[in-house]
């Protein structure tokens, strides 16, 4: 039996790890969320591959391959039917700001927001 | 599962290592338990990834208890578990690649007079995040996935800090006794 850490006090590394992943958190949630403007159309991916871009100024609804429903309304995209078990990406709240992205994974369905698009090229990761 | 009063004779390796054998048994079976209870909870906030990670502290419990090489065991057979309930390849790539990451990391910690079992669970806890993410950003051919990260790590701090407390509380309630 091997016990190289027999010390199981909270220790001050603890404390300093913690408020190092949360300050990087903070810092992403600010960066991604918080400064990314809204988006103008829904790109979504089956399989790695492009699917189609939708408008989200227009409300439409689009069925996709395996059976999931997607509901674009008053510029915001929401998954509104999934064949999935798990139904993550169902209760996921709507997505409308640039990089905002629903994801299905057991079906490797992705949907996200982008600011442009000009023939079949989208820019999602531009800044 | 306590028993009140034990012999205090000498064990054998053999008698040992049957102890050893059956305490693993007792962890797969608390393992199986809480992944159902986690599942039948499932406090969805729309996140994949975004769990209680209440297997961990079986898996931290096995790590601190026996050592390195039962920590392995459970955690393999929580990967076999995730299989068995979703029965999906993505889901148990994606689950797998959490898994075996924060395994990775809380081996490595465990070795470094660092932290203590609550910094340790924590590290595995946003490896365990952080692992998830890159996985299915790289099966699913997208960046977008870096849009959950925020979520995760701080979903991996709660989950890893709970999942620590917890364990150290039964470390300490089981430290001089005989689980079996
Ligand atoms: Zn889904």
């Amino acid at each position: 039996m091997t016990a190289p850490n027999t010390d199981r006090k909270l220790k001050k590394n603890d404390i300093i790890l913690l408020a190092v992943v949360l300050g990087v958190a903070a810092v992403l949630f600010v960066s991604i969320w918080l400064l990314a403007p809204k988006g103008e159309v829904a790109v979504v991916t089956v399989d790695g591959e492009e699917f189609g871009a939708y408008d989200l100024l227009k409300d439409q609804e689009i069925l996709l391959p395996e059976g999931h429903k997607l509901v674009i309304e008053n510029g915001e995209a929401r998954m509104v039917y999934a064949p999935c078990r798990d139904q993550i990406c169902v209760h996921h709240i709507p997505v409308s700001r640039k990089g905002e992205t629903i994801v299905c994974l057991p079906y490797r369905v992705v949907v996200t927001v982008s600011s442009r698009y000009r023939r079949g090229f989208y820019e999602a990761s531009e800044a | 599962m306590k028993h009140p009063k034990h012999k205090k004779s000498p064990l054998t390796k053999s008698k040992n290592a049957a102890k050893t054998a059956a305490l693993m048994g007792v962890l797969v079976a608390v393992a199986f338990v809480l992944s159902y209870v986690e599942m039948v909870l499932h406090f969805s906030v729309g996140i994949p990834g975004v769990k209680l990670g209440l297997c961990h502290i079986v898996t931290l419990f096995a790590l601190y208890r026996i050592g390195p090489k039962a920590a392995i065991f459970t955690c393999f057979v929580r990967i076999g578990l995730n299989a068995w309930l979703f029965g999906n390849a993505m889901i148990l790539a994606y689950s797998a690649a959490g898994a075996i990451l924060s395994l990775a990391v809380m081996l490595l910690l465990y070795r470094l007079p660092l932290f203590s079992p609550v910094g340790v669970s924590l590290a595995g806890g946003i490896s365990h995040n952080v692992g998830q993410i890159l996985c299915a950003a790289i099966m699913m051919e997208t960046a977008g996935l870096v849009w959950y990260l925020p979520i995760l790590l701080v979903s991996g701090c709660l989950s890893g800090v709970l999942v620590g407390l917890i364990s150290g509380w039964l470390l300490r309630r089981f430290e001089h006794r005989h689980i079996l």
